[in-house]
């Protein structure tokens, strides 16, 4: 049995250690955010942060992840105190289905969180791990820079908010 | 979630019912329990109220106030992320007079809503938008009348505001006060005193969707979210082609895996149930080697679908026919089109949650439709229809018929092997790429002559189609009724009837021309597994129209937007287009910068729902041939529009889809097997792709009926960019999809 830490707490894993983190997280934590896609990792639907990077949970075994920290989009926000990009996305109403969206989101907060003013062809060169089917594109970009403009407006007023724990 | 908040099947009495506290829902499940059996008794002839109304008319269907004021609005059309639920919630709040957040919205349930058929053909708003718009105004006129009743003052003294009536002397009652016993219980009248358009307050606003914000927090929001009590996880092993037979299968080392409640066989049809997802997942990979299967080669050649489709025997009828000798063509072209097979693509693939309880099944599932889904299952079952339940929840966009509907036949023939225990089923990706049923392949072939001004004088159209459904009704239409040692058989394929169509939804021309003949050649065989895609014909058709409409504007040496705007009388019509190029910045004659090319296309979805012009830019690399969409604009007239927030995203979706159909996609296959079975195989656009900007105008029309928009802009925005490349490129690109490849071949012919 191996400790994973998501979303800054401690979980007993009794999933094989060859398990998918995706599987990890949805089957034995029951959380919803990261969605099994292709299970490929050629969509991006799964796409989760560990240690501050986007990863592909969908193909990343769990004991990999043993001491690291796996944040998911629950991590980030709530729906009563929604983080900057889950409110970002709610303002520019960027969704259609939503199934690819927690992944555009977190593959978008991780590269907010290491530059936090990217130009419109960062994102875009930053999400092409990730797709849509609705054709939200044009949504999703804005929604990512408002929420990179939320996070610095968030930072400067409270340095707390807008972080990924 | 609308899975809440039953938890099992339950059949609906009336004692439960109204033992549930005063609540107004003595709706049609009082008959046996089941909405689909409020049959509207015989009425001689009277006309018919508007919308689904006319189907379902009890205001008690659509509307519900319980005693404590809290309302509920039901609609039988499944939420599939066009965003409707919320519109249908504006609708309703603006009738009845009530704020937006004190409605909830219910949506498809056999167990709770009318028998509204399928989620698709653009038709949410128009059916039940129209049935919610009309019900809640009728509902809201009986709570006036009771009001006056009990004031005793004249109706036209009162209004009503925020959820009350209230008197010219300020005397206020609740609706929740105002409901009592039957009341609402009643057959909607053929009119509807509806609400001035200029005074609404919640039509017309963008309000903000009700499903975002749980879909951007980790909220349950899918079905794939579901985890009931004891839940267990299912996958099936599918043949590896068409019609391949299991010859063997040692289930044995399957069975002895960690976590396995159980390996199921009937005929060609596998499934593994484990404790854990992923140990289900390792076992249907451990099942998939151990079966041994036979197969056929009878995949037609994917390079030759032209000939194809054309040689297969088809049963053909003139559809459009118009006759003027006066008008003489005398200069004639024809060219001819093609489309492959496409898929829908769903980004997740389909997934199902089912339980059976004493003798009673529930599916939990993302189908278009749950009561013909209801009636396959229970002939798959052989059990009685009433005996099972179907509750649509959420899933991955779907487009048109995915794997949903076989995802749900494949859980509730799981779970009738496991008593009382509820069984999730999620396909795989290759799964969900290889079963789907296809947008069919399609040709159409087109001949027309301009007579001297430059006018067409004669036009000729012919199309070449599989039927575009093969939507479930019966058992056969679902992959484990046919795959199981007892099958049941394939339904024959239909055409679907005109005004709507399918193979030729949108093959009569919206333009007038003198002399026009239109023949729709259906083919019944189906080499490979199809049925409705986002749009239809009318995808394939609008293209091959569209296109063929700059093909003789170039021959006339006219402007592709006055051409169109020349062969037009629709003054609706007129009005997008002119919008559409007003937008863009269309001007006469005007070049595009070097390596650019502008295109124009318009269309009316169905040749009676939304209208839709698009105007793109398109970038040609001439060495490579790679396109680009760089901007698209859209004009768009839906009628009376809800929320045109909503309404710009559905728009703004369907030219970036079908921008991938039209540039990327094609099934492939070898003469036995699917090859397209993931995204590497079938690659669909990517954000490298996305256009710098779309911008999409609305044109209100207040009052006016609302018109489907969901799918009018895909056959616009595919012909518009196959015209710009031309415009770019000097080339006409007639075959689907319009991939680097044959531009660059084209530019190099």
């Amino acid at each position: 049995m191996m400790t994973l830490k998501v979303n800054g707490h401690d979980h007993q894993i009794e999933s094989d250690p060859d398990t998918p983190l995706l599987y990890v997280l949805r089957d034995e934590i029951k959380l919803n955010a990261a969605k099994f896609g292709c299970g490929l990792g050629q969509c991006g639907a799964c796409t989760v942060i560990v240690d501050g990077k986007a990863v592909l949970s969908c193909v990343t075994p769990v004991l990999l992840l043993e001491g690291k920290q796996v944040t998911t989009l629950e991590g980030l926000g709530t729906i009563d105190a929604p983080a900057p990009i889950q409110r970002a996305f709610m303002e520019e109403q960027a969704a259609q289905c939503g199934y690819c969206i927690a992944g555009m989101m977190m593959r978008a907060q991780a590269l907010l969180q290491r530059n936090s003013k990217p130009t419109d062809e960062q994102i875009r060169v930053e999400l092409e791990p990730n797709l849509c089917r609705c054709g939200t594109h044009m949504r999703i970009l804005r929604a990512v820079h408002r929420a990179a403009r939320l996070m610095d407006t968030a930072d400067a007023s409270s340095p707390m908010q807008g972080s990924a724990q | 979630m609308n899975a809440a908040p039953i938890k099992v099947p339950m059949i609906l009495d009336r004692r439960r019912v109204l033992a549930g506290g005063g609540a107004l829902i003595v709706s049609f499940s009082l008959t046996n329990g089941y909405a689909e059996d409020q049959g509207a008794p015989a009425v001689a002839a009277a006309p018919k109220p508007p919308g689904s109304l006319k189907d379902a008319p009890f205001l008690d269907s659509w509307i519900r106030i319980d005693a404590d004021g809290k309302m509920t609005a039901f609609t039988g059309k499944a939420e599939l992320g066009q965003g409707f639920k919320t519109a249908f919630q504006q609708i309703a709040a603006e009738e009845m007079d009530v704020p937006f957040a004190s409605l909830t919205v219910i949506t498809a349930d056999t167990g709770h809503t009318a028998n509204e058929g399928y989620t698709s053909g653009s038709h949410s708003m128009q059916d039940s938008g129209t049935a919610i718009q009309n019900a809640a105004a009728q509902v809201r006129a009986l709570l006036v009348a009771e009001a006056a009743r009990r004031f005793e003052v004249p109706e036209e003294s009162l209004r009503t505001e925020n959820g009350a009536v209230i008197s010219f002397d300020g005397r206020r009652l609740g609706y929740g006060e105002l409901v009592a016993g039957g009341m609402l219980h009643l057959q909607a009248q053929s009119k509807s005193k509806l609400k001035d358009p200029a005074t609404f307050k919640v039509m017309g606003q963008p309000v903000a969707r009700v499903d975002i914000p749980a879909k951007v927090t980790g909220g349950a929001a899918y079905v794939q979210d579901m985890r009931l009590p004891g839940m267990v996880h299912a996958r099936i092993v599918r043949p590896p082609s068409y019609g391949a037979q299991l010859t063997a299968c040692d289930m044995s080392a399957t069975e002895k895996m960690p976590g396995i409640v159980n390996v199921l066989r009937d005929g060609n049809f596998l499934a593994v149930v484990a404790k854990q997802e992923f140990q289900a997942v390792k076992a249907m990979r451990v099942l998939s080697a151990a079966a041994k299967w036979q197969e056929t080669a009878s995949l037609p050649k994917q390079d030759d679908l032209l000939h194809v489709l054309t040689n297969l025997p088809s049963q053909d009828s003139t559809i459009f026919q118009q006759s003027n000798p006066a008008a003489v063509g005398a200069k004639t072209i024809e060219a001819t089109y093609t489309r492959p097979y496409q898929s829908h693509g769903s980004i997740g693939p389909s997934c199902a949650v089912a339980q059976s309880v004493d003798g009673a099944m529930t599916v939990w599932t993302h189908t278009q439709g749950v009561y013909p889904d209801r009636q396959g299952i229970a002939e798959m079952l052989r059990v009685p229809l009433q005996s099972v339940r179907l509750i649509h929840v959420e899933g991955s966009g779907c487009y048109g018929h995915n794997g949903a509907d076989d995802a749900a036949a494949d859980a509730a023939v799981i779970a009738r092997a496991l008593p009382g225990v509820p069984v999730r089923v999620q396909w795989m990706r290759e799964q969900e790429h290889g079963w789907e049923p296809y947008g069919p392949a399609m040709v159409t072939r087109l001949k027309a002559s301009l007579d001297a001004d430059g006018a067409i004088a004669d036009w000729n159209f012919e199309v070449w189609s599989n039927t575009h459904s093969m939507r479930p009704g019966g058992a056969g239409s679902m992959l484990a009724a046919q795959h199981m040692a007892q099958p049941f058989a394939e339904p024959a394929p239909k055409p679907l009837p005109l005004p709507e169509g399918g193979g030729d939804r949108n093959a009569i021309p919206i333009y007038t021309f003198p002399n026009a003949h239109v023949v729709h050649h259906f083919i019944p065989a189906m080499p490979l597994r199809i049925s409705a895609m986002r749009a239809l014909g009318a995808y394939h058709n609008v293209f091959s129209i569209e296109s063929f409409m700059d093909e003789l504007a170039g021959l006339a040496g006219a402007d592709p937007v006055e051409f169109r705007l020349k062969h037009l009388e629709d003054p609706r019509g007129r009005d997008v287009i002119t919008k559409a190029a007003q937008g863009f910045g269309w001007l006469k004659g005007q070049k595009a910068p070097q390596g650019r090319g502008y295109g124009f296309a318009f269309a009316r979805y169905k040749n009676l729902a939304a209208y839709c012009a698009i105007a793109t830019e398109v970038e040609v690399n001439a060495e490579t041939g790679h396109p680009r969409l760089v901007r698209a604009v859209a004009a768009v007239d839906s009628g009376q529009v809800v929320n045109p927030d909503g309404l710009t995203n559905q728009i703004e979706g369907a030219i970036v889809q079908s921008m991938s159909w039209t540039l990327y996609e094609s099934v492939t296959f070898d003469d036995t097997r699917i090859t397209s079975i993931d995204w590497q195989t079938y690659p669909i656009l990517r954000f490298n792709s996305v256009p710098d900007r779309i911008d999409v105008h609305i044109i209100n029309r207040p009052g006016l009926p609302f018109l489907g928009s969901g799918e009018t802009g895909q056959g616009p925005a595919a012909a518009s960019i196959a015209n710009a490349i031309t415009n770019a490129t000097g080339k006409r690109l007639r075959n689907l999809p319009l991939t680097r490849k044959r531009i660059k071949d084209a530019i190099d012919a």
